[in-house]
Parts: C-alpha cells; structure tokens; sequence
C-alpha cells in the first residue's frame, strides 16, 4: 500500500468513528454508565417543527417604558414639591419625552429647576415660559438616556419572561434578545401553548389605587386625577360575565414591585382560590399609611388597568400582607401568583409572531422526512449500481459516508435539524453522487481513448476536479447567504446543506478515490466496471 | 450501461425555438415577481402577516359546508386546502382581512358547527404584518446577495460571453420557477424562496459541465466552425447532464412523493427547478455564449470588410474569431 492511501484511509476511518462516536447518543437511547467524561451526550437538537412546540417573537414597546420612566419622576416631583410645602397647578408627562411642571411663580420654578438637576440630571430643562400668570417648566428626556432606557426595558423583560418560564417549567427553553426590541421565546414540547403565551405576554403591572366614592363613571367630565377602570366578575351560578366601570384614582397607593411573595390560596369559606401577596418593608409601611387613613373608603386592586377586586377599607392593616381575591380557577390563581413573583414587565409586549407546531405533525414529519430520504437513497443506490456497476457501487459507498458524516458533524456542533434541513439531506442523497458521475463520465472517457484504468482514473479525477469545485462553490454562496438571514427551519435547511457541501468534497474527491486506487494498488485490473 | 450514446442532436440550430420558448417563461416569471411585490400573488402568511391553522379532524368534513361555515362567521376570506390524507384541513386568513386573533376564531367556529367531529389543532402559525414586511425586505436582500455572488464567482472564473450565459441561464432558472407558481396559483412563502436559492446554486453545476467542455474542444478544434464545437460539446456532455440532473431529481422527486404536506410545494419547487436547470444548460446558456461570440465576431467582420472590400454573407455566424 502506498504511502498516500495509507493516510487517507486513516483520515476516512477517523471521521468515520469521530461520528459515530458523536452519534451515539442520538441512536443509542440510553447511554452505558462508563460513557463519560469527554464523550459527547448531546443528541441531535430537533427543530421546533420535528418535536413539537412553540416559537414567539414579541415585539417590547420600548417607548411605553420611557412614559412609565417620565412618569415616575413627574410623581416624585409631585410628591418633593408637596413636601417641601410648594404649590403647583399641575405636574405630568407631555408628549413622548417630555415632562410639564405648571407653577405658579419664579421662585418655585428655581426650586424645582434645583430640585431636577439634584435627582435627575439626565433630564434637559427647557427654558422656562411665563404665560397667563402661570410659570411652565418643561423638562425633556435626551435620546440617548431614552434610549438607554428603552435597552434596559428589553433587558429587563427578558429577564421578567426567563423568571417566569423558568417558574411555570418548560424544558430547554430558549429566551433571547433579538435586534432592538424583539424577544425571541423557544418553548419545545409544550402542551398548553395558549396558557403559556397569556403567562409569558402578561405586564402584570400590579397597583392598588382608591376608589373615588365622589364621582360616578358617567359624570363628564371626570375629574383630572381620576380614571375609569372596570372590573369583570363573573356569576358563580350562571357563569355570566358582568362588567362593572369604577371611578378610581390615577395614581396607585402601591405598586407591584414592593411584593416579595405571591402564593395561591384556598379559601375555606367559599373553597374559591386566591392570591396571597407579601409586601417588602417599604410596601408594609406604605399599605399600613394608606390603610389607616382611608378606612372606610374601596381600594382597587388594578391588574393591568383590570380591576380584580376593590374590597372596602374596614380597618388599618398592618404587616404587609394582603389577599386579591376574584373569580378566577385555581389555574388562573397560580399564573397570577408566578408572574407576581417574576415580576412585571418594564413595558408592554406584543406577540408578532406565533408558530405552534403540535407534537403528532412534528412526528409525523420526522417520520415522512425519512421515509422520503431512504426511498431517495434506495432509488439513487439503484440506479448507480445499475449504470456505472461496480464504479456505481463506490459512488453508493461514498454517499452513505457522506450521510453518515453529515449527521456525525450536525451533532457535534450542536446544529439544529429541521424538517427542511432533512430535506436538504436528501437533496445532498442526489447531488452527492453528481459529483461521482461527473468523475465517471470522465473515465469512461478517457478510458475510450485507450488510457489504462490506472491513467483514465486519474485524469478522471483529475479533470472533473474544477467542474465539481464550481458547482460546490456556487451552492454554498447561497447557503450561506440562507443561513445568515434565514431563521428557524431555514437556517436548518442552510446548516444541513452547506455541512453536507463540504463534506460532499471530502467524500467525492477523496473517499471514493481510495477505493479505487486500493483495489489497483492490490490487484493488475485490466478494465474497469464503470 | 449508457441511457443516452452518441447523441447528434443540432442544439444550436434549435436556438431561437428554446429562446422564444424561455423569453415566454421569462416575461410570465416577471409578471409573477410583479404581482408578488404588489402582493397580488398567493402569498404565504410568512409574508403577508396573518394566520394559518392546519386541523386534524377525526371525521371526513365537506369543505363546502366548511366554506359555508366560514362565511357566517365573517370569514369568508379565509382560504381553505384540504389535504386528502387524514382528514386535514388548513385554513388561512391574511391580517389585513380579519382583526382579532383569528385562530380562537377558527377553532370556536369548528367546534360549534362540527359538533360531533373533533379535532386536533397540528399546527398554527400567527404572524404580525411588521414581520412580514421584515422578512420581505430581509428576503430581497438575501437574494439580492446571493445572485450577486453566484455572478462575481462567474465572472471570476469564465470570461466575459460564458460568464453572461452563466448568468442568464441561471436568471432564466430562477424566473422559471416564479413563472411556474405563479401560473399555478402556489404559496410564495420562505421554503419556496429557500428553494430558489438552492436551485440558483445548484443550476450551474450543469452549465459548468457544459462550458468546460466547450472550451476545451474550442482548444482542440481551431478550424472547426464555432456553432459545430458547441452542438458537439453539448452532445458529448449530454449524458452526464442528464444523469447528474436525474440523481437529483430522484432525491427531489421522492421528498415529494413521500415528504408530507408540509415540505410538498417546497419539494414541488426543487422538482421544477432541477429540470428548468438541466433544459437552460443546454438550451439557453450555451446558446446565449454562441450569439454573443458571434455578434463580437459580426463587429469584427464588418471592420474586415470596411479594411478589404469583402462581402460577407448572411448566415456566418460560423466563423469565429479566436482570441488570442
């Protein structure tokens, strides 16, 4: 044996037992003890479309985080200048960045100006304008704090959507960032797919704001601080939905993110379900305050701009607990209670784009995926040992390398597989003897102007080299171009097609080669059975 | 074993037949492209936003009762196709006809007037018209950069005639493929434009095959007339053509056969696109390379003329200036 096919044998063993050795866990389905350490676990990742599941993409409105962030500090002047014994006519968010402070003379303006530039220095002051006997202050949110801001609320509900799918239990879900301000959730397997999406794309911003007995929902026009919310309570007997407007305050006592616990209960009395909610030091004092002072009067418990409940007053609460009792099922109360736990989101999300896959069109799909392949295979296989023989017989060898490769490197890096990807694969079943019979045709060829096998083989090879280049070169241009801008089953598609391109090389060029220069080295071939 | 031998087929005498033939293919290809970007062709959600639902049923529906259920409901846009197997129905309504989340919509309907037959929801698929636009734009790019690429490797390695018989032979593939869903009124979606892409790949493997051939007997043959090299080049290669073409074709034609609903039109369009690419390799690109070689050779000729006097004939696309 000469020196050369000594090495490329050895090359073609050696990734023939890199695969299967990276193979083993997908065909194998429970791993031996001793297999450990170095030796690859990870079975083929299937794609959402083979094992069933759910992709989302939701789209954060950023902007809607910036109003919260204004807000915000609009409440907190609010409450400094009341503090500090100022009056004012009205503080509140203006337009997409902006602030208004109405004033009602210079000397508070300064303060206030003062006061800003102390607690928030990354707001713009305006200049200031006097008109009608008022002084107005506006302060303008830079874009660039804007749109730190807006990252951060991104940040911020990935993290809020990890809490609460790790919460509800999904297995190897993905959660990532995507773009600017898009989120992309990956939930394999997942049976109640509409529970899930309303879990995940839930604000649930919690706020507990009162009643304002003064006023009935139809009195126009409302007064400035008060809003009409409603609260949806459902007959026990009938099951009838009944939706009630109530005049509540605009500006909530407490907020959700003063909770540290939110577990459901059951109440004995009623054996109805609710949630049991725990304030952190800050919340206990500030629901002890606002209890003590307003009894009597309805609190509301907001969800979402949802009144769950809004329960009378009837005496100072003290110890930071508290109940949000409604007509809800039991599986209802505990979503209620993870995404209380996991928090609310910074701001609003939107699905844009929901693709649900049921597990029994997964299987069926992994199923037909390779039905398709090994009738491809035996066709093809057929066909080859049929034209060129036992020349044929190789180029079949080849290919099933070929495939036995593919699927070893798709393991080993981790790559994912889908339904497109497999057919890729057995596109890969045809195009991979392409390259073989582009060989062939060469020899026979060359074997027809009376070259010996030897010579009419490597010219062959030889000339065929650059057509096969050409074509490879080409189709990977454009797998390429697939993987980088497709998503899902088509980056699958691409991964699939462009690995097997490669290895296509591998096989046609060198693989198959060394079976014929083996069998010529061993034995004085006068003509090939090509 | 051998399909096709010592074939002697005037390929190049045919050259206006298959142009004709292509130029209509073409135009009908463009006019699918228009239609697509004014939205007027079937598009699959994935592009166009909306929702698509495929049921399982245990029991037969009629689609017409389906359709008339449909329309009470305020969905009458909806488009319906039944997939023989396994009492599949899939039903899919665009964004811009039907607000609300269509899919609760669907479900509820079947559920109310199908009483007596359940039904699985296999998959369901809602897409915002924001990601939509995305990926159409997205899309164009990809193959903006892909065809792009395809023709910088082909100027790289042919020269300039082949080069453009290249290209065209491989624009030619990629307008049949359009041209041949549209007139068949199939979904546009991603798969089909992933299938494009590949096709516009693969589909220089046989003009390659071609090319290299004619070439090298260009080499060999000085004296010969220019349109005599190129039938016998193309003759010679025929059966390699072909049978690179078939391998494929097998794969392709049984992910079709046997590749589920899912991946059918996807097959449908590799099947359509592996034959459109061995009919251009032959017909179209190597053609194309002769009418270019020869106008440059008329140009040269008429400078001959001008210089000595001599009068050329019609017909001489014969001759063949060989450049140095």
């Amino acid at each position: 044996m000469s020196k050369g096919l000594t090495w490329r044998v050895s090359l073609i063993l050696l990734f023939l037992l890199l695969s299967f050795l990276y193979l083993t866990p997908t065909l194998v389905g429970k791993l031996p003890p001793w297999w450990k350490g170095v030796l690859p676990k990870d079975k083929i990742h299937l794609g959402l479309d083979l094992q069933g599941g759910t992709h989302l993409v939701m789209e954060v409105e950023t902007q809607k985080a910036v109003e919260g962030t204004l807000d915000l500090i609009a409440t907190d002047l609010e409450d400094s200048l009341t503090a500090q014994n100022l009056r004012f006519k009205r503080i509140g968010r203006t337009g997409p960045d902006r602030i208004q402070l109405v004033l009602y003379d210079k000397g508070t303006a300064e303060t206030a100006e003062k006061l800003v530039k102390k607690k928030y220095p990354e707001m713009e002051i305006l200049p200031t304008v006097e008109e009608g006997g008022f002084v107005n202050l506006q302060l303008r949110m830079n874009e660039k704090t804007a749109q730190d801001r807006k990252d951060k609320a991104v940040a911020q509900a990935l993290e809020t959507i990890r809490n609460r799918i790790d919460q509800f239990g999904v297995s190897e879900p993905v959660i990532a960032r995507e773009g600017l301000n898009h989120i992309v959730v990956q939930l394999p397997g997942i049976k109640d797919p509409k529970r899930a999406i309303e879990l995940i794309g839930r604000t649930a911003r919690l706020e507990f704001k009162l009643v304002d007995e003064n006023v009935t929902p139809s009195t126009t026009p409302l007064p400035e601080d008060d809003e009409i919310l409603t609260e949806k309570k459902t007959d026990p007997t009938t099951g009838a939905v009944s939706e009630i407007p109530l005049v509540v305050k605009k500006k909530a006592m407490i907020t959700g993110d003063l909770l540290t616990d939110a577990q459901v209960r059951i109440d004995s009395q009623f054996n109805q379900p609710y949630v049991a909610i725990e304030f952190n030091s800050t919340g206990a004092k500030l629901f002890d305050q606002v209890t003590a002072t307003n009894v009597g009067k309805r609190f509301a418990i907001v969800l979402d701009n949802n009144i769950y409940s809004a329960p009378v007053i009837r005496e100072r609460i003290s110890g930071g607990s508290a109940q949000i009792t409604g007509s809800f099922t039991e599986k209802e109360a505990s979503d209620l209670a993870i995404v209380l736990r996991a928090g609310s989101l910074p701001a609003p999300v939107q699905i844009i784009q929901n693709v649900t896959v049921g597990p029994s069109l997964g299987a069926d799909s992994i199923h037909k995926g390779l039905l398709a392949g090994l009738i491809g295979v035996a066709l093809v296989v057929c066909f080859m040992a049929v034209y060129y023989k036992l020349a044929g017989l190789v180029a079949n060898l080849g290919m099933v390398l070929n495939i036995i490769y593919l699927m070893g490197a798709l393991a080993a890096l981790g790559a994912t597989l889908t339904l497109p990807g497999i057919a890729a694969i057995v596109l890969l079943i045809g195009m991979s003897v392409d390259s073989n019979v582009l060989i062939f045709e060469r020899i026979r060829e060359e074997l027809r102007l009376g070259k010996t096998p030897k010579a009419g083989l490597d010219a062959g090879y030889d000339k065929a080299f650059l057509t096969i280049m050409d074509s490879h070169v080409t189709t990977l241009i454009t797998a390429a171009v697939l993987f980088q801008f497709g998503t899902g089953p088509v980056k699958g598609f691409a991964v699939s097609l462009s690995l097997g391109i490669i290895i296509n090389l591998f096989t046609s060029l060198l693989a198959t080669k060394v079976v014929f220069d083996f069998v010529l080295a061993r034995k004085h071939v006068k003509s090939l059975s090509i | 074993m051998e399909l096709i031998s010592k074939t002697r087929i005037d390929f190049i005498g045919k050259r206006k037949v298959s142009f004709v033939i292509s130029s209509i293919i073409a135009i009908v290809g463009i006019i699918g492209i228009i239609q697509i970007a004014r939205n007027a062709a079937n598009m699959g959600i994935d592009f166009s936003g909306g929702t698509e639902i495929q049921l399982k049923f245990t029991q037969p529906v009629s689609m017409e009762k389906v359709r008339a259920v449909l329309a009470q409901n305020n969905l009458k846009e909806a488009s319906l196709q039944e997939i023989k197997e396994g009492n599949k129905l899939l039903v899919k309504v665009g964004k811009t006809r039907f607000t609300g989340n269509a899919a609760e919509t669907i479900m509820g309907v079947f559920k109310k007037e199908f009483p007596g037959n359940d039904f699985v929801v296999e998959s369901s698929t809602e897409i915002g018209p924001s990601i939509g636009d995305k990926l159409k734009k997205d899309t164009l790019i990809a193959v903006s950069i892909s065809m792009l690429g395809i023709i910088i490797y082909i100027a790289w390695r042919f020269d300039t005639r082949f080069g453009i018989g290249a290209t065209i032979a491989t624009l030619h593939d990629v307008l049949a493929m359009f041209a041949v869903f549209y007139v068949l009124n199939k979904e546009v979606n991603l798969l089909f434009i992933t299938a494009v892409l590949t096709i516009a790949g693969y589909s220089l493997t046989d003009t390659v095959v071609v090319f290299d051939r004619i070439r090298e007997n260009l080499h060999k043959n000085l004296n010969e007339s220019i349109a005599n090299v190129f039938n016998k080049s193309i003759n010679e290669v025929m059966s390699r053509t072909v049978i690179t073409s078939l391998t494929t074709f097998l794969a392709a034609i049984s992910l079709f056969l046997f590749g589920g609903e899912v991946i059918h039109d996807f097959a449908f369009a590799l099947v359509v696109g592996v034959v459109v690419a061995t009919y251009s390799s032959i017909f179209i690109a190597s053609p194309v390379v002769l009418e270019l070689e020869s106008r440059a050779g008329k140009i040269k000729a008429r400078k001959e003329i001008e210089n000595s006097n001599l009068s050329l004939e019609n017909g001489d696309d014969d001759k063949w200036n060989l450049k140095a």
